[in-house]
């Protein structure tokens, strides 16, 4: 019952920026998007569901085909952004999980913890994504991961480009 | 995230992490993936606007042949020519004019040599001169396109390619001037052969630096595996088009001397490039699409080398005004518009519009004739009106060049817009077939036109290009609709692959956010621009938000004012960040932001800011008039032509201009060459064009 308090204006923001970046991811033009593209619009409106979050999400507004209606996702997104649910990751906090993994608390990973935590923990990576990862954060000499570095990095990369601020 | 103490939980504690790390990277990739789609459709809604912009300069030519009243004769004259250039030659005219027997190639050419008829050797000569930035002598490039001319007149409009003959057959999307793209496909595929056949689906050049490479390799295979190589027209293959999109520059950089020569024997060999490929009656290849009208009966049987431009138009002053009449009547007698001018011949009304009524009745037919005239003006009217941004309903007031005219217009329409449909379409999600807006010519054609055409005619399947696909290629319509495009990194350095039809990707050379970064800056670059050119209006919409003259707006108007005055259909919500970075408490001064924009283009500073605003807008339009002008392609304008193109197209734009801003204008430029401008020198010095490479 927050909404009570808020300036009509905001809500109506909101259902724009959600209504924005879901016709990016809407092919055809006709207010439906491919379900599977869901988490990928959910988290570019500055959220950090897990993929068992975002399946939950999914569940409620899902058509029986496969596709998600502009109208439900609004419904359930303007929700999610009002309670600002899924926050963003602290960098400390993954500095500690990275940290996790380093056995050694050596400052890296190498290839092979990294490719086992990744793809059999967790909620695995696809092969893709793991190739995908590995592109970017080896140290392509050492075939370890400097996690700091790897984790400085693309933060920058992030805030420079999307400051999201509801 | 815990502390540690069995094994147990230290495995507990490492599936915590891998969870957090997996949840986080996801973040990371899918606002990579956004940005990737954003600056995707940054490009998309840009280069179509261009495209719109070309049909809307067409339009405006035929809006001056029907409305301007010449004050003298010499603005008459000038008019016309406008319009007469590009005469289409009769045969021997062609041959005389075109000759390259008489051009010596001098001893000191280090590049191939052909002789006719051509073999495979001479193939390889070019592929490994071009593959070292040879270039081909011009004698042999004229050589090569009357060969090839001769072999292109005898086949049908519609080639046919049996896969009993050949093993393989490869199709290719738009090139686009691609060089490296195309050896790229050779090398992957392999050159054509007797068992490999390739067609190549339109679109070879503008755009790319290499147009005329492409083409000359297209052409040369081409005639040495005449069975083999299958070539359609694209909409690119077409004189008006070529004008705008760098094709016609790019020659006359080439062969100052024969540029001419080369280009007028392109216009008459792109004419006879057939419009369609059928592969064992099942699988039909065509550039853009199709219609619900689409007719291919009658594409077969037309003359296709009437078409030298579907956007062009081309009369003959004395006999054009009767036949018209003629044909309906009998009697030789002009009719005349609601103006008591001699009504300029409506060779071009829209399909649907009325049908010519009962022709027995003279006096209703003028009545009608003189309506429809008026329908048009007006439309024309509201086209070139550009602070107007409600989506027009396009009237097709272009019209096909005719080398006679002696039959009756209704055909040449159908017959016209049959083409035009096969060139310019595009397929929609939606059902049904309506008018590419976007574009400006041919449909949008929905699943049941492609399902109810692909029964007609017992297809299985249709494949075209037209469109560039960020994998390169994409399926549509029940996957019975295939797009290709070839040429890769399109926009920009990574922003889409090229495919050829064997679903074929090209390697990764940057990492993702590599590639992303630099699409993206070169994306909103052309988007600031864009922005830029609509200075006044963004600051009048910017206005109606600021009703206390703060000088601010909030960030949730200013996204509204910019849609409302670019109408590209961006996501701008999402793009501010990239286009606005300093913000007062959620609040923009907009002015400043203006300025700054302004900042970025290098702009003259005595010259009147407004003006250079019009010109950035217009400047395609404006440099591809340029080069109609200039009927010699020697990049030279007298200084009076000059100004008389800036006065007719700034009166007909609703522009401001006094003459003094005309003649600033042209006191900046350097002319010393007995009163003409080289208006490359304008074009450059108001940074209108990207520099070409020498």
């Amino acid at each position: 019952m927050l909404t009570f308090y808020l300036r009509d204006g905001l809500i109506a923001e909101i259902e724009k920026k959600i209504t924005e970046a879901f016709e990016v991811f809407d092919r055809e033009s006709n207010k439906t998007v491919d379900g599977r593209e869901i988490g990928c619009i959910i988290r570019s409106l500055g959220c950090f569901p897990n993929e068992a979050e975002v399946q939950e999400l999914l569940a409620k507004i899902e058509e029986p085909d496969g596709f998600v209606h502009l109208e439900n996702f609004l419904r359930v997104m303007t929700e999610v952004l009002l309670d600002r649910r899924f926050q963003p990751i602290p960098e400390d906090v993954i500095l500690h999980a990275f940290e996790a993994l380093d056995e050694n608390k050596c400052g890296y990973i190498t290839k092979e913890d990294l490719v086992k935590h990744l793809t059999e923990e967790g909620e695995r990576f696809t092969q893709e994504e793991m190739e995908d990862m590995l592109v970017v954060a080896l140290d392509p000499e050492t075939n370890t991961l400097h996690y700091r570095d790897y984790r400085t990095k693309l933060v920058v990369d992030e805030t420079k480009i999307f400051p999201f601020n509801v | 995230l815990g502390t540690l103490s069995s094994p147990n939980s230290l495995r507990g504690l490492t599936f915590k992490a891998a969870v957090l790390i997996q949840q986080w990277y996801r973040r990371h990739v899918a606002r990579l993936e956004m940005r990737r789609r954003c600056t995707w459709r940054i490009f998309q809604s840009i280069e179509y606007s261009c495209e719109q912009d070309q049909i809307k300069l067409h339009n405006f030519f035929s809006y001056l042949m029907d409305q301007f009243t010449p004050s003298s004769s010499k603005e008459r004259d000038f008019i016309s020519r406008m319009f007469i250039s590009g005469e289409s030659y009769k045969e021997a005219e062609l041959e005389k004019y075109c000759d390259y027997e008489s051009i010596e190639v001098p001893d000191s050419y280090t590049g191939p040599h052909l002789s006719f008829p051509l073999l495979p050797d001479h193939a390889t000569a070019l592929l490994e001169a071009f593959q070292q930035k040879q270039q081909l002598h011009a004698r042999y490039v004229l050589n090569l396109l009357h060969e090839t001319r001769k072999h292109l007149k005898q086949l049908p409009n519609i080639s046919h390619v049996s896969t009993c003959y050949s093993e393989e057959v490869t199709v290719c999307g738009d090139l686009h001037g691609q060089l490296d793209d195309l050896f790229l496909i050779f090398y992957k595929n392999g050159l054509p052969s007797p068992s490999k056949s390739y067609v190549f689906n339109g679109d070879f050049v503008d755009r790319g630096k290499q147009s005329l490479e492409i083409l000359v390799i297209l052409f040369t295979f081409l005639l040495i595996y005449p069975k083999e190589v299958h070539l359609n027209r694209g909409n690119h293959e077409d004189h008006m088009v070529n004008l705008r999109y760098g094709f016609c520059a790019g020659l006359s950089t080439i062969s100052r001397v024969h540029g001419k020569k080369i280009l007028r024997m392109f216009q008459n060999v792109f004419c006879w490039l057939p419009l369609a490929t059928l592969i064992d009656q099942k699988v039909l290849i065509i550039h853009g699409g199709i219609s619900d009208t689409t007719d291919l009966e009658m594409l077969e049987k037309i003359q296709r080398d009437k078409f030298i431009s579907v956007l062009r138009l081309k009369k003959r002053k004395e006999s054009s005004r009767k036949p018209q009449i003629e044909a309906v009547n009998g009697e030789s007698e002009a009719g005349t518009d609601a103006a008591g001018n001699e009504a300029a011949p409506r060779l071009s009304l829209q399909p649907q519009s009325a049908q010519a009524p009962n022709t027995a009745n003279r006096l209703e037919f003028s009545r009608w004739l003189r309506q429809t005239v008026q329908e048009q003006i007006d439309t024309c009217r509201r086209l070139m009106d550009i602070s107007e941004s409600e989506p027009e309903e396009l009237t097709y007031s272009s019209v096909v060049s005719l080398k006679d005219v002696d039959e009756p217009c209704w055909t040449r329409q159908e017959e016209w817009k049959q083409v035009l449909d096969i060139l310019w379409s595009d397929p929609m999600p939606q059902e049904g077939c309506r008018e590419n807006k976007v574009r400006g010519g041919g449909c949008y054609f929905g699943p049941d036109v492609t399902e109810k055409f692909l029964d007609k005619y017992s297809l299985q399947f249709l494949i075209r290009s037209h469109e560039c696909k960020q994998e390169g290629y994409e399926f549509c319509h029940n996957r019975k609709v295939l797009t290709i495009f070839s040429a890769s990194n399109y926009y920009e350095i990574g922003s889409n692959r090229g495919a050829y039809y064997q679903a074929n990707k090209t390697a990764h050379m940057l990492t993702m956010t590599q590639r992303i970064s630099r699409v993206e800056e070169s994306a909103f670059r052309a988007l600031r621009e864009k922005l830029f050119a609509h200075t006044s209006a963004l600051i009048t919409a910017f206005r109606s938000y600021d009703g206390d003259n703060t000088g601010k707006i909030t960030l949730s108007n200013w996204a509204t004012a910019v849609e409302s005055v670019l109408r590209l259909g961006l996501p701008w919500r999402m793009l501010r960040p990239q286009l606005v970075r300093s913000t007062e408490d959620g609040m923009l001064e907009y002015k400043s932001w203006l300025d700054d924009l302004a900042m970025e283009q290098r702009s003259q500073e005595h010259i009147q800011s407004s003006l250079l605003e019009v010109i950035y807008r217009n400047r395609s339009n404006l440099e591809t008039i340029f080069r109609i002008i200039d009927r010699d392609h020697s990049g030279l304008i007298s200084f009076e032509e000059f100004q008389q193109t800036w006065k007719l197209f700034s009166s007909h734009m609703n522009i401001e201009l006094t003459d003094d801003g005309i003649n600033d204008l042209v006191r900046s430029i350097d002319f010393n060459k007995d009163g003409n401008i080289d208006f490359n020198e304008f074009l450059e010095a108001f940074r209108l064009v990207k520099q070409r490479p020498s």
